[in-house]
Order: C-alpha cells, then structure tokens, then sequence
C-alpha cells in the first residue's frame, strides 16, 4: 500500500463535493450528474470512464471549469470554481489547467511554437521571451524539440498530438486534462502517446484521462468508473502496465 | 492579450483570407475614395469661386434692385426698375468712399458683321465700367462721358466677339461696324482677353457700350439693371455701403420704418453667398458618397460574422487555454478595425490620386482638405467598431463547451 501512503502526504488538487448538474431540456430536466464525490491529488494519473450518456463529458466540463455546477462544490487547487465569473473561470483555466482534446485542436497555418505559445498570451506575467522559452521547453519535452517551426499542416496526427501536449504543459497547469486524447490516433502512435503521459506522471504531472477505452485506463494509477451520473467504481491501479513494453511488443508496421 | 499580440493575430487572420478580406476592404476603399474626391472638388470649386471673386476687385459694391431675397418669394417685376439716372448722379456726386460709379444694363443678342454672326451679350456702362471691372485694352481706347451723353453707338468687344466676325483673334477691327441687334456700332477698342471663368462662361464674349446707348437704342429701358461701385478700399467696403444705402433711401423716399428696394452686397459677401452654395453642393455629394461607406460598413460585420462561425472552433479553443470574453471581443474588433483602417489607408490614396486626375486630366478644380483625410480614418474607425462590435460580441458570447466541439 506504498501508493496509499504517497497519497495521504499529497496535496489535493482536485476536489468535488456532492457535484450535481442539471440540464433543462424543454420541460424536462436531464441530471447528468447525480452527486459526485472525489479527491484527487498531486501526481496521480487517473482515468476517467464512462460509456456515452455516463455525464463523462459534463464531468470532464466541471473539472476544466468550463461549466459550474448546479449544485455541489468543485475546488480546484484550493479554489472554489462553483460561483465564479465566467472571466474569472478563464483565468483560473489559464493558470490551472492543461487541456488536450481528441482532435488536437492547433491553430491552422500555426507554427508549433506559435501554438504552445498560445495560452502564455492570454497570461500577462509573461513577456514575449519568456512566452518563447517556455513554449521551446515545453515542445522539447515532448520530443519535438526539432520541429518548432513545422506548421500544424505539416505534421502527423501523433506530432500535432505532441504538439497539443506541450501546449497544456506550458502553463504549469495543476492538472492536466485529456479528452480521449487517443482516440483519433492509431495503435502505435497511441501507445506512443501513452508512453508520454507515463512519462509525465513520472515526473510528477496529475492528469486526468477521460475515456471510454478500458484498455488505456491499464496504464493509470487510479481507475473512476462512471455510470448514469454517478460514480460506480473509484480504485486504485495495482498493476500499472507500462505504455513503452506495450509499444515494444507491437508488431512492426507494414511498410518498415 | 497584449495589443501587439493582438494586431499579430488580427495580421494572420486576415492574410490567410487575403481576397476576401481585400473584398470586404474594397466598398471602404471606394466608398473613402469617393468622399475625399468630392470634398476635394467641393473645396477646390470654393477656392476658385474665391479667387475668380477676388480678381473682379475686392472692393467692388454691387447694388441691384429689390429687397433681399426671401425664400424666392417672387417680387414684383416694378421693384426690380428702382434704380434710376437719378440714383447713379447722387451716387457720383455724394458718395464720399467711393472712388467709380457705373450703372450696367445688359442685353442679350446677335452681333453681326458682313455674313458673320455670333450671339453675344452687351454691357452698357459709364466710362469707369471697365476700371471698376478691371477690363484692360488690348487695341484702341475707351468711351468718354461725351459719348455716354450723345448715346454714341460706339462700342468695345471681346476677343471671342472679334474671333467669330472678323475670323481670328488678332484681328486689328479697331474702326470697323458691325451691327447689334440691327444698331451699328463702331468698334473704337478690344479687350485683353480674360479667358474662361470657373463657371465655364466665356469671359471674351462680350461687348460694351455707353449705357445711355444701351438703354436708348436696344434694351428701351429707363432704369439699370445695377449699378456697380469701387470702394475707397476693401476694408472701407463696410462703410461705403452704409453710405450708398442713406443716400438711395433718401433718394427713394424710403421711411425710417420701411425695408430698402435695393440690394448692396460687398464682394466679400457675394464670396460667402456662392461659398454657401458650394458648401451644400459639397454636403450633398459627401453624404451620398456616406452612404456607400455604410453599405461598407455592413459587408464588414457580413464577413465578420462569417468569419466568426467559421472560427467557432478556434475561439473555442482560446477559451478553453484561458481567453475570457473581453479577448475575445478585441480580437475580433481589433480585426474588424484593421480592415476598415486599412480600406481607409488605401482609399485616401485613391482620393488623392482621384482628385489628381479630376484637376489635371478633367480639368476640375480639386483639393484634398486635410481635415477631410483625419474625418475618413475617424469615421473608418467608427465603422470598424461599431459594425465589427455585433460579431465580435457574438464571439465573446459563445459558449466554450459547445465551440471547441463544432464542427
């Protein structure tokens, strides 16, 4: 029980309390999500799953304080988010969080750096140096190191993957948020990108990975399982399979 | 987002749509064009109403029959024959800062010499007409007060008068008769040739006469059209038509309480009369011109707005990695300005090669009032805001959650 431990020293990051959402549609009123409860905290890699109508989208909505809830508590790195502002949301999103979506979602006709620069814009403590500097660490981190200046259309779906990686890591996010971010990639470069959230998580990164392919949530520390609205199984990951093993054991592609 | 940033984005976003973005510019383009090009015209059109005035004399008082005008309410036609013999004698005798009098009557007619003919108009006058008219004499002399009291039938004319009877301009017809509405008239000098006033009237086409011979023989009329005066200077212009004015109340037995039947005007005034004119001819065709910036106005909230729903997913995006509303809202102004700023830029460059050309290729009088240059960018600029701020607030407004997933 070493992780249990390593646990209870950690920081919370992430904290909901009895999180409900209610959505009106028409005259009827849809709870995508029925009381939720969770603690998450510093270094964990956790996976978020759920089939389709399981409210792991509205969850995922809450936790990027893109939405608030109808009732309940979100605290995010000691932050009440449920009665802020709408700007006030964007600046904690700014400072808190690393988005990575399914679709990459890059700037077109952008250069890489010009992308992974992007959220430091919106962050006046920077200036345009040190904006730079980030975004060339961050790119680097992310083994892209050589492709700075690649534009978002000249790069594979697993570098423009990277590409939105270094993006979330270039603000220091407390968390960092992935939405299926494998799901438009094959296997290959899938496990690729797996290797690089291991990677993150060793160096002590929280990521939450929202998904609905079991397979992914082998390779996380802690497994929440969603069902209607309501957790149905929150464990931990004994076994955690490692991503580089998988990538290794896999059959050479055809064309090599 | 720090402004720089802001135009960099602004700069992108508009390049990578260079034709469309030119398209939207385009009705700014044109529509700035065709300001400055009319206020151009406006401006230069007044500028040569000016000097063409002041060349006739700065000091000239030009007195006609009538009340002032009101509202072209018609007079009646015997207010308009209330300037007599009487008057112009007074005027000459009494006047104390004026230097010459001339009564003008004119008459409209054909002037005929041999089988030529060309239609004209005469001027009778007294022998200072041509001094208050600053008209100088190419060949021959003037007319004396003893020609005026003999109504002598002796004549001046033009150089356009002396080109179409006698076939060219420099014909010497000094001596020669030609004939007026069937009076004969000896010529006895030419004038210097004025050329064309602003107005596109033949300055050249002209004869003139004694008034007495005038009246007498061709219009049969007792009393004058005007009467023309030269102030001591322009400065003393004021006084000598409060002078004028006492003397031809008097002479009209006009009562202390009762409007005068004639009408002084300085120069000066005539200048700001046609000055006014032009200045509505001017405010006219600048409002219709306006109105195009308007059209132009709203192609750029069109494209705007296109622009928006096609960027949904970006703007998701920049929400999402921490854009609040208001960074938004500038991105889009801030483009939205920059198209209308930049359509100004270049339609001032439009305007003033337009008003180049109207002033050198159509020989229009244009130029390009500098205030009319700052008016353009500002009003561009207002256009840029106010019809950039409904796209713009369109975006600002959108929910992050549903742009980052449309598709």
């Amino acid at each position: 029980m070493q992780t249990d431990t390593k646990q209870k020293e950690a920081k919370v990051v992430i904290e909901l309390q009895n999180v409900r959402r209610e959505f009106r549609v028409g005259s009827e009123v849809v709870k995508a999500l029925r009381g939720v409860s969770f603690k998450i905290h510093e270094g964990e890699f956790v996976t978020i799953m759920g089939t389709s109508g399981s409210g792991k989208s509205t969850l995922l909505n809450q936790l990027g304080c893109l939405d608030t809830p109808t009732s309940g508590e979100y605290i995010l790195d000691g932050t009440p988010v449920r009665k802020m502002r709408r700007s006030e949301r964007a600046v904690l999103r700014n400072r808190k969080i690393g988005f990575i979506f399914q679709n990459y979602n890059l700037l077109a006709k952008t250069t890489a750096v010009e992308n992974v620069e992007l959220p430091l814009m919106y962050n006046k403590q920077y200036s345009a140096k040190e904006r730079r500097e980030a975004a060339v660490k961050a790119l680097q981190a992310v083994g892209l190191g050589d492709r700075l200046d690649h534009k978002s259309n000249q790069m594979s779906g697993g570098q423009m993957q990277r590409v939105a990686i270094a993006r979330a890591l270039v603000n220091n996010p407390a968390v960092i948020l992935a939405d299926e971010a494998t799901g438009n990639l094959d296997t290959r470069t899938s496990f690729e990108i797996l290797c690089l959230f291991q990677e993150l998580h060793r160096q002590g990164r929280t990521i939450i990975f929202v998904t609905h392919n079991p397979e992914i949530a082998q390779y996380s520390s802690r497994n929440i399982m969603l069902r209607d609205g309501k957790i149905r199984e929150d464990v931990l990951n004994e076994n955690i399979l490692d991503a580089a093993e998988a990538l290794a054991s896999l059959p050479k592609q055809q064309d090599d | 987002m720090s402004i720089i940033n802001l135009l960099k984005v602004a700069i992108t976003a508009i390049m990578s749509n260079k034709f469309r973005s030119f398209l939207s510019m385009l009705g700014i383009i044109i529509g700035v064009a065709a300001v400055i090009i009319m206020m151009a015209i406006g401006q230069g059109s007044k500028e040569s109403v000016r000097a063409e005035l002041s060349k006739m004399g700065t000091n000239l008082l030009t007195i006609r029959p009538g009340a002032r005008m009101r509202g072209g309410v018609r007079q009646d036609p015997s207010a308009m024959q209330t300037l007599k013999m009487a008057d112009y004698e007074s005027l000459r005798n009494e006047g104390t800062l004026i230097t010459n009098v001339s009564p003008e009557v004119s008459s409209g007619g054909q002037a005929i010499y041999g089988a030529k003919n060309t239609n004209t108009t005469i001027y009778g006058g007294s022998p200072e007409y041509m001094d208050i008219k600053l008209w100088k004499l190419k060949e021959g002399v003037g007319f004396t007060e003893e020609d005026v009291k003999k109504s002598a039938k002796v004549c001046i004319v033009g150089t356009s008068v002396v080109e179409e009877l006698f076939g060219s301009k420099d014909f010497d017809a000094v001596g020669k008769t030609i004939r007026f509405k069937s009076i004969p008239f000896r010529i006895i000098g030419i004038l210097k040739s004025k050329g064309y006033n602003n107005w596109g009237m033949d300055q050249d086409n002209v004869i003139i006469a004694p008034y007495s011979t005038v009246m007498k023989r061709i219009a049969a009329q007792t009393y004058f059209n005007s009467i023309i005066v030269s102030a001591l200077s322009e400065e003393l212009s004021e006084k000598a038509i409060d002078e004028l004015t006492e003397i031809l109340r008097r002479n009209h037995k006009i009562k202390d309480e009762a409007e005068d039947d004639f009408t002084i005007r300085s120069q000066q005034e005539m200048m700001e009369t046609m000055g006014s004119t032009m200045d509505t001819i001017t405010v006219i065709l600048v409002v219709a011109a306006a109105f195009s910036l308007l059209v132009a106005g709203i192609g750029i909230m069109n494209i705007m707005l296109v622009s928006v729903t096609e960027r949904t997913k970006e703007i998701g995006l920049r929400m999402s990695v921490g854009a609040r509303g208001i960074d938004i809202m500038s991105q889009f102004l801030i483009e939205s300005i920059m198209i209308s700023l930049t359509g100004a830029f270049l339609g001032i460059g439009l305007g003033y090669g337009g008003s180049w050309l109207a002033s050198n290729v159509f020989m229009l009088p244009s130029s390009v009032p500098f205030w009319s240059v700052g008016l353009s960018f500002c009003v561009c600029a207002f256009i840029g805001i106010f019809f950039g701020y409904v796209p713009a607030r369109k975006a600002a407004l959108m929910d992050p959650i549903e742009a980052i997933r449309y598709e």
